[in-house]
Order: structure tokens, then sequence, then C-alpha cells
């Protein structure tokens, strides 16, 4: 992706919480909008009934009127209660054989047809008088023997009116969650939008090759400081891996420009001597040399990139690595008396574990080569493996390598392990710095790890004046059952 | 003594060809599978030097065929990959050794030689060594010089069957990791050499001429003066 596309802030109409924000708003009006239709249906469904009830009360009345004195009884009820009509809202209409209003508030008998109860709704016309307009009745009808029509009812404007209120809430409700989750969207993904922003923003500066820059944290521990956090550990590692290619690649550059140069004015002074004497084929044979230890850093180095990319499974087999340390150390032994040191063994058997052994026997050899190599005349080498279980994982074989030299400071140790790595001290000790890599690496790959201390300074013991702190070398591996 | 160079590489099959050439061999380069296939089968050369990796043919099919078609030249396999998976792939497909890229010459002819004496399969193997005055029996593993009896260790023993079997040839530092001590590894320092060393003093120091010399840039042999 191009860097300048990144560039764009995305407006807050644009991004994906604001569209989650109207989604959200939709969903909530339908279901306010479900609501308020439920009320509304409820309300004039419950008017309605109280309507209907009002109507059979009124008919009961007329009708026992009209069985008690005739029809005049029945005009007469119904001229009374038209009287009062406009506080109790009744319509009432007597009509002959021809529809013909006899008595009663309403003007002419309504087109509308009954439905199987008698009941009917119909337009209703008010004169200027009183007031105008149009509004709904509702009403019963009945025929009176074959002569007469009566029409018992009541207008419906309280129905219509609490109708229109419910609707006229539901609207400006509506219009108010749609204004307020406008608003509240814009604020809520202006706000996570510059969040995102700021991270957005340092990874700029990270691409442009500021590689210290680190995303800022809020300190309010929420979500946004978990992920700047986790972006920055990243960082930090990246970071460190830079570092470390790069000295790797400088110390490539820095130790094996000494060699080569020593090896081209060898051979330019063998260019000048006189061919076939012992000179002359001395000084051919140390460049031999010479380029024979050039090679052997470069194979290190290559068995080292071999090991840290390697697949585990492919040259493992089970193996028993109490035979494999004893090897080593019969290997040792010999080299370690001619150095005057004693190597002293302690091996527990039937240690074993899934390996590869040629790589487990090289970082042995190595461990134990730096042992002879740093430890005084005199001194004594331990070389231990024991079986050690642990809580909860499966049992580990400790191999240790213990010397009486002078140990590696505390505050260099990690830093030993580093491709070419060497100690101010050990300048002058011939040695490619890439022994402790190949061990580390080996430890690694076998799913263990390489550990360094100093065994003279255990539990706080200051070492006895003159004596060494010592290094030991401990190399812990998963066994196997 | 014929030897076949199967090499994609020019100036490694030229470099191995002259110094071959320099300690009295015959051979003869090809530079892809296919071709060095058609003469090993075809002819008969004392030893092939295989690259691992080649044009046409890849040189583990080459051998594969190779021991297919019953042919038992022995294989020497060159290869720039130097793990020791693919290393047992190469032995375990009919190659006799097998040597890493970059190698030292003498390393190389070393190897060849070894290849070329070892005895054919169907031969009995010896079980009474000789070089000079030193006698090894392999079967009461008892080790005699000039009719003394000499006390070793067990690896010491090995080392020295090694270095007989060989005798008068030279055996590299590496070939003797390999083959005394079963590893296959790249030693730091000398630790070869003090074995040697002490070998050394068990077997020539009580007697006027040393048998166990020490081959400058190259490794140990076992001779007998005048031998």
């Amino acid at each position: 992706m191009d860097i300048r596309e990144l560039h764009q802030a995305t407006s807050p109409l644009r991004s994906r919480i604001f569209r989650l924000a109207m989604v959200y708003v939709g969903l909530f009006g339908a279901a306010v909008t479900l609501l308020v239709g439920i009320i509304y249906w409820s309300t004039t469904e419950s008017v309605t009934r109280q309507i209907d009830a009002t109507i059979d009360a009124e008919i009961r009345g007329l009708a026992e009127q009209f069985t008690q004195r005739g029809l005049t009884g029945l005009v007469g009820a119904i001229q009374r209660r038209s009287r009062t009509a406009d506080a109790s809202r009744g319509l009432y209409l007597l009509a002959d054989a021809r529809f013909q209003p006899i008595a009663g508030n309403l003007s002419r008998w309504p087109d509308e047809k009954p439905d199987a109860g008698g009941w009917v709704t119909f337009p209703l016309e008010f004169p200027e008088t009183e007031g105008g307009g149009l509004n709904f009745g509702r009403a019963r009808l009945f025929e009176l023997g074959d002569r007469l029509h009566l029409l018992v009812g009541h207008d419906v404007r309280e129905r219509a009116r609490i109708a229109g209120f419910i609707g006229e809430t539901l609207a400006w409700g509506l219009a108010g969650i749609l204004a307020l989750s406008l608003v509240g969207g814009l604020l809520m993904s202006r706000s996570l939008l510059r969040q995102i922003e700021t991270v957005n923003a340092a990874s700029r500066e990270i691409m442009a090759g500021d590689l210290s820059r680190r995303i800022p944290v809020s300190g309010r521990d929420d979500e946004f400081d978990r992920l700047a956090g986790n972006l920055n550990a990243m960082l930090d590692r990246i970071e460190r891996l830079l570092d470390s290619i790069k000295q790797v690649t400088d110390n490539i550059a820095h130790d094996l420009r000494g060699p080569l140069a020593r090896l081209r004015s060898r051979l330019e002074l063998t260019l000048m001597e006189e061919r076939g004497t012992p000179d002359y084929r001395g000084t051919i044979e140390e460049t031999i040399a010479e380029a024979d230890s050039l090679l052997k850093t470069f194979n290190a180095l290559l068995s080292i990139a071999r090991v840290e990319s390697g697949a585990p499974s492919e040259s493992f087999v089970a193996l028993d690595l109490s035979a494999l340390v004893t090897d080593v150390g019969e290997l040792f032994e010999p080299l370690a008396e001619e150095h005057e040191l004693s190597l002293t063994l302690a091996v527990e058997s039937d240690a074993r574990i899934q390996g590869d052994r040629n790589l487990l026997f090289q970082a042995l050899a190595n461990l134990l080569d730096n042992a002879v190599k740093y430890s005084p005349p005199g001194g004594r080498i331990d070389l231990t493996l024991e079986i050690r279980g642990a809580a909860g994982q499966g049992d580990r074989a400790v191999i240790e390598v213990c010397d009486q030299g002078p140990g590696i400071p505390a505050e260099s140790r990690e830093r030993v392990l580093e491709r070419f790595y060497r100690l101010e001290s050990s300048r002058s000790t011939p040695g490619s710095g890439l022994g402790l890599s190949l061990v580390a690496a080996v430890a690694a790959l076998h799913g263990g790890r390489l550990e360094l201390d100093a065994p003279g300074l255990e539990s706080g013991r200051q070492p006895a004046s003159g004596a060494e702190p010592g290094l030991r070398a401990r190399l812990s591996l998963p066994a196997t059952a | 003594m014929r030897i076949l160079i199967v090499e994609d590489e020019k100036e490694t099959a030229h470099y191995i060809a002259r110094g071959l050439a320099e300690a009295g061999y015959t051979t003869e380069i090809v530079h892809d599978g296919q071709q060095g296939l058609v003469r090993a089968v075809g002819e008969d050369f004392d030893l092939a030097i295989v690259d691992r990796m080649l044009p046409g043919l890849d040189g583990l099919a080459l051998v594969e065929t190779l021991r297919g078609a019953g042919k038992a030249t022995p294989v020497l396999f060159l290869s720039a990959l130097g793990e020791v998976a693919e290393r047992v792939k190469g032995l375990r497909g009919g190659g006799d050794d097998y040597l890493a890229k970059p190698f030292a010459f003498s390393e190389l002819l070393a190897r060849v030689e070894a290849l070329l004496r070892r005895p054919a399969k169907t031969e009995a193997p010896e079980t009474l060594l000789r070089v000079g005055d030193l006698e090894m029996d392999l079967l009461a593993r008892q080790v005699r010089r000039d009719g003394r009896a000499i006390e070793l260790q067990p690896r010491e023993f090995k080392l020295l069957e090694c270095l007989m079997q060989h005798a008068p040839r030279v055996v590299t530092r590496t070939m003797l990791l390999e083959q005394v001590w079963d590893y296959h590894f790249d030693p730091q320092t000398n630790v070869i050499d003090v074995h040697i060393s002490r070998l050394r003093r068990k077997i020539d120091k009580d007697f006027d001429k040393p048998l166990l010399h020490t081959v400058r840039g190259s490794g140990y042999c076992l001779r007998a003066q005048g031998a």
C-alpha cells in the first residue's frame, strides 16, 4: 500500500465507527416505532371498546323508554338526550321508513352499510356554529318494527385526538433520537478516530525511519493502551533484532577484514621470495592456515544460521544423552590434562532426549573448549549431567560445565551469546566469538536454554582474594520419559 | 587408477583434477549428471567423485541409478549442503563418503585414497593388522610392537586400528572423528592431536624408529621407514 494513501486521515462520516452508529440508530428507531405502534393500537382499541360500551348502555336506556312508553317516550328521550349531546358526544337519530329524520341530532341518515352486528362508522360534518370540521361517528343501527329506524352512536373525536397525539409524540421522539445519535455517533467516532490517528501517526514516523518512535500510552489502561503496549513491545523486539543484525554485520566486516588483510600481505611477501626455499613453503603454509581459519569462521556462521532457522524434527533421533556427555568428556580429557587441568565427570545414567547428536556434541565441545581455554593451570573443570524434575512440566536433562577461569561479568552474560561478541579481556585468546552463539542456538533448537553464571560468587559469598569467579554454563534440555 | 569427476562448477572440477593428477591419478571430467551416469555405467572407473547438485540429473539420483544398474564403483559425494541430514541421505543413497564444500584438498585426497584401497565387500575382513614391527590382533584385541605387548585404552585401540587400516595413507582429523568417535563436528581446538600424542607415547616412545607421523596441513599416518 502506498504511504500517501495511509496519510489521508479518515473523515468521521466515512469512518466505520460512524457507520456502525448509524446502523444502531436505524435499529433503535425501528424499535421505538414498533413500541409506539403497540401503544397506539392498544390505546385506540380500548377507547373504541369504551365508546361501544357507552353506546350499548344508551341503547338499553332507549329500549326501556320504548317498551314502557312507546314511540312518544322514545322520541322524548331522544330529544332530551340530543340537547345534552354537546357534552356527552352522543349521536341519536330516529328515522321513518324512508330514512327521513323524525328526532335526534343528526341531519340525515348515513349512507354507509352497517356490519353484521349493526355497527357503522361514518363521516360527520359539523355546522359552522359548532366550529366546523370533519369527524367520524360510530353508531349502531336498529329497525323498530318495519316503519322506523333508530341510530344510536358516539362521535369518535376523542379517539382521533389520542391517535394524533401519539403520532405527534412518535414523530418528535424519532427526530430527537436521530439528532442525538447523529451527534453522539459523530462525537464517538471522532474520539476513536483521534486515538487511532495517534497510532497511525506513530507508524508513519516509524516507516519514515525513526525506529525509536513509540506509540503514546494514555495511562487509562483501556483497549487502546493495551494495543499500544503490544505494538510497542513488538517494535522493541524488531529494534533489538535490527540492532543485532547490524552488530553482526559490523562484526563480520571487522573480524574478517583483519585476517584477509594479513593473508593478502603474506601472499605479497611470498611473491618477493625465492621459489622453493623453506621460507617460501612456510609462508604458503601459514597462508593456508589463515584461509582455513577464515573458512572455519564462515562455516560456524552458516551452522548457526542453519540451526537458528532449522526445523527441530528433521535430524532428531531418540538418543542417550548420558553416553553422549561421556563421549565428549572422554574426547576432551587428554586436552584438559595437557593444560594441567583436571576434568571431572559426574554423569547420571539413562538420560534420554530427542535431539541431533552431532549438534549436541558440537555444542558441548564448544563449552569444554572454552573451559579449557580460559582455565588457569592447575584448575578443575566439572562436567555434570543430571535429570531434574520440574513441577507441572516434564523432566529436564541439565548439563553443566564449570570452570575456575575469570568467568563472564553479569552484565555481559547476555551479550556473549551474540555472534562475534568477545570480552575485552579475551581478545588476545584465539577464537571466533561464535562458540557460545552456536551453543545457545542448539539449545533453542532443542527447546532448551543456555544459562551462564559464576559458581564462585554463589549466595553472595565473595570469592577468596585472588580466586577467579569461574564460569558455569548450564544447558538444560527437555528430557523424554 | 581412473577417477571420474562429475561436477558442474568448472573451476572446482579442474582444481580437483589437477590435484589428483599431481597425486598420480588419471581423471575424466563431466559437467552434467546425465553424461556422468552414461560414463559411470558404461566404463569401469575406480572411483567417482559426484557433486550432489547437478544440472540434468541430480547427484543423488545418479548414484541411485548407478547402484540400481549393479555398479559398485565407490562414490564420494561433494556437496555445499553440509547438514548432517543431507549427509545421511547421500550415504543411504549409495554414496561411500560425503565431503562438504569448501574442503581442503588434502582432506579430499585422504578420502579418495581411503576409498580406493578399501577392500571389496566380498573379502573376508582381516583380523591381523601389521605396520612395520607393529601388530594388532583384532580378535584377541592385543597390540604388540617388536614382540612387546602394549596396553591401550579402548578408544586408543580404535584410533590405532583406524590408522592401521589406512596405513600407510594419511587419515585426516575429521576422518578420525567420524570413524573413531562416530561424531561429525568441527573441532575448534586440537582435541584430536592430544589423543594422537598419547597414542604416540605408547607406541613410539620406547622405540628408535617412529611409526606414527604427523602430515602437516593434512593429518596423520602410520608408516614404517623405508616402506
